[in-house]
């Protein structure tokens, strides 16, 4: 008997790919080879035409959808978009879902041996980049027999991912699905970056980034940095409807204990993060986010950069997404437009803002829905 | 499904191959046929969100857009044609909007119902009410439809405008086409090719 709901992938186990090639990094570094994790959902066709790569945004992992034990209370992170009769459906593709190098869910990141030292990575892990990361993938997707991916999906982050595979790797994309991202990050994004790195390296508890080392974690930094990032995942409307400004008590307490619901909340996903993110991984994370700017290979030209792209596309903002606006997305599909490319937008009347892209709103799942289930029926 | 009669008629102006730019595309029954039948590329611009997942069900690109916060992200002379089927009456700034595709495209094709057709002008004679067609069935306060308009009041505007009618044909209710006298009492729908006068 299954214990999961019929349109659930149910129990999954991650699986490692131990890649000994080594990828030159854009630092100039080399990791002379690296680990990486990821799980599979659905099965790869005998043509293995239908495979579909989700890439992860800045705290996600491997884990996207089903559960690891019956006793797991939350499904992976992306459960409302995979599995059967969902948008990315199972029951026709192959969906890869990893952890990026750098990141701390298992695949080679600041908290694994350094071959050369023989101590963790620390600080001293090299900051890689999307293009790194993009690298990284191709090397699981010859691993798993995929010369193509039917499609590379991605939100947030994960989304700047699909779109440098359209221009790093051509002929290997046929779809590429962008939510709620930007052709690079804007002033204030970076603005924003900081802070929260700052929080996390002026922690006490951080120690050059050695904190393992000392036996510690910069968890107040770590805390602070979550809390400033979930502030820009939620519109200011969804803010003032999911949580208003009633004091806890009625009346104000005159003293610094949460009695407004957004500080509970914000406390709660803070300290939450602390327990499953590490600060190094988060740092560089972040940078990588900070440093995409596929243009910058084309003297700053979007529309050059683009017309690399055979891939065609599926562009998704959020009405109230203020983190990567819908103005962003519009970038991108400009440049596509401008590129001559195959393009597909559509902007969700949503309320969250960022966030929205891992709910199931209803104009949201039909419009992935109709694309993939009209990209599947491509027979190429 | 058979395409509707200005879309039928339209697409045996565009030239094969060329790339379209459908304003208020709908269901993206045109693009598809287009696509189909005369290697035609292109996007189409839609609101409604009914509308955009229909596209996509069918592979023609469409992009989630309100033309009346406007088009002016489209490049000059990025598109052979501009395209607009029987929307001319919903946009807030019709003028504006005509500008801008003759901007876009080297031609604009516009298809509009045509108010002065001898059934409207008869209801409003007789009944003294707003005329309702099988086409325009609202009513006048919560129609989309804001900027009727007759055959020859486009005509006057394309003139007043510096552009070039290339080509005109009108359909019937029986969606027969062609010359016919009077068309601004005979026609259903006007179908215009047009072109910006060259100075």
């Amino acid at each position: 008997m299954s214990t999961f709901a019929a349109d659930s992938v149910g129990l999954v186990e991650p699986q490692i790919a131990e890649i000994s090639q080594p990828l030159n990094l854009e630092c100039g570094r080399e990791l002379t080879a690296y680990r990486l994790v990821y799980e599979t959902y659905g099965q790869l066709n005998a043509q293995a035409n239908n495979a579909v790569l989700v890439c992860h945004a800045l705290s996600g992992d491997h884990h996207a959808a089903g559960f690891h034990s019956k006793d797991e209370r939350k499904p992976g992170w992306w459960d409302s978009c995979i599995g059967p009769g969902k948008p990315m459906d199972t029951n026709r593709f192959f969906v890869v879902s990893l952890n990026n190098i750098g990141g701390c869910g298992g695949s080679t990141g600041p908290n694994s041996i350094n071959p050369d030292t023989g101590k963790v990575w620390g600080p001293e892990f090299p900051l890689v980049t999307v293009r790194d990361w993009v690298r990284s993938q191709a090397a699981l997707a010859d691993r798993l027999g995929v010369e193509r991916w039917k499609a590379v999906v991605g939100g947030s982050l994960g989304g700047m991912q699909a779109l440098q595979w359209t221009i790093d790797y051509p002929a290997r994309v046929a779809h590429a699905v962008v939510i709620a991202a930007a052709p690079r990050l804007s002033t204030q994004n970076i603005a924003f970056n900081e802070v929260a790195r700052q929080a996390i390296r002026t922690d006490p508890e951080f120690h050059d980034g050695w904190y393992v080392a000392h036996n510690s974690i910069p968890a107040r930094g770590l805390m602070l940095a979550r809390m400033l990032g979930h502030i820009t995942y939620l519109s200011d409307d969804a803010m003032a409807e999911k949580f208003g400004r009633d004091l806890a008590d009625g009346r104000p307490r005159f003293n610094y204990d949460p009695e407004f619901q957004v500080e509970s909340y914000l406390r709660h996903q803070g300290q939450s993060f602390i327990d499953r993110f590490d600060a190094n991984s988060y740092l560089l994370m972040t940078k990588a986010l900070d440093y995409f700017d596929p243009a910058r290979e084309f003297r700053g030209d979007l529309v050059s950069a683009l017309k690399q792209a055979q891939a065609r596309f599926l562009v998704l903002a959020f009405q109230r997404d203020w983190r990567f606006s819908p103005q962003r997305s519009r970038e991108i599909v400009n440049g596509l437009i401008a590129a001559g490319r195959d393009v597909s937008y559509a902007c969700i009347d949503s309320t969250l803002g960022h966030d929205d892209f891992l709910v199931p709103t209803a104009s949201y799942v039909r419009t992935f829905s109709a694309y993939m289930r009209q990209i599947a029926r491509e027979t190429v | 499904m058979s395409l509707r009669a200005d879309l039928a008629i339209i697409s045996e102006w565009i030239a094969p191959g060329s790339r379209l730019l459908d304003l208020g595309c709908g269901d993206g029954a045109l693009l598809a046929h287009l696509q189909k039948q005369r290697q035609v590329s292109g996007y189409g611009l839609e609101l409604n969100i009914d509308n955009v997942v229909a596209c996509i069900e069918r592979g023609v690109n469409v992009l989630q857009t309100d033309i009346d916060a406007g088009i002016g992200d489209f490049a000059d002379g990025s598109f052979d044609y501009v395209v607009m089927t029987q929307a001319i009456q919903v946009v807030q700034h019709p003028e504006a909007v005509l500008r801008d595709m003759l901007r876009i495209g080297c031609q604009g094709i516009v298809t509009l119902p045509n108010f002065g057709h001898w059934s409207t002008r008869l209801q409003l004679l007789l009944k003294g009410r707003m005329p309702k067609t099988a086409n325009l069935p609202a009513e006048w306060h919560n129609t989309e439809n804001i900027h009727l308009c007759t055959l020859n009041d486009f005509e006057k505007l394309c003139t007043d405008m510096g552009i070039s009618i290339l080509k005109r044909t009108v359909t019937d209710s029986r969606h027969r086409q062609g010359r016919r006298l009077l068309p601004n009492i005979t026609g259903e729908i006007g179908i215009y090719l047009l072109e910006r006068k060259r100075c």
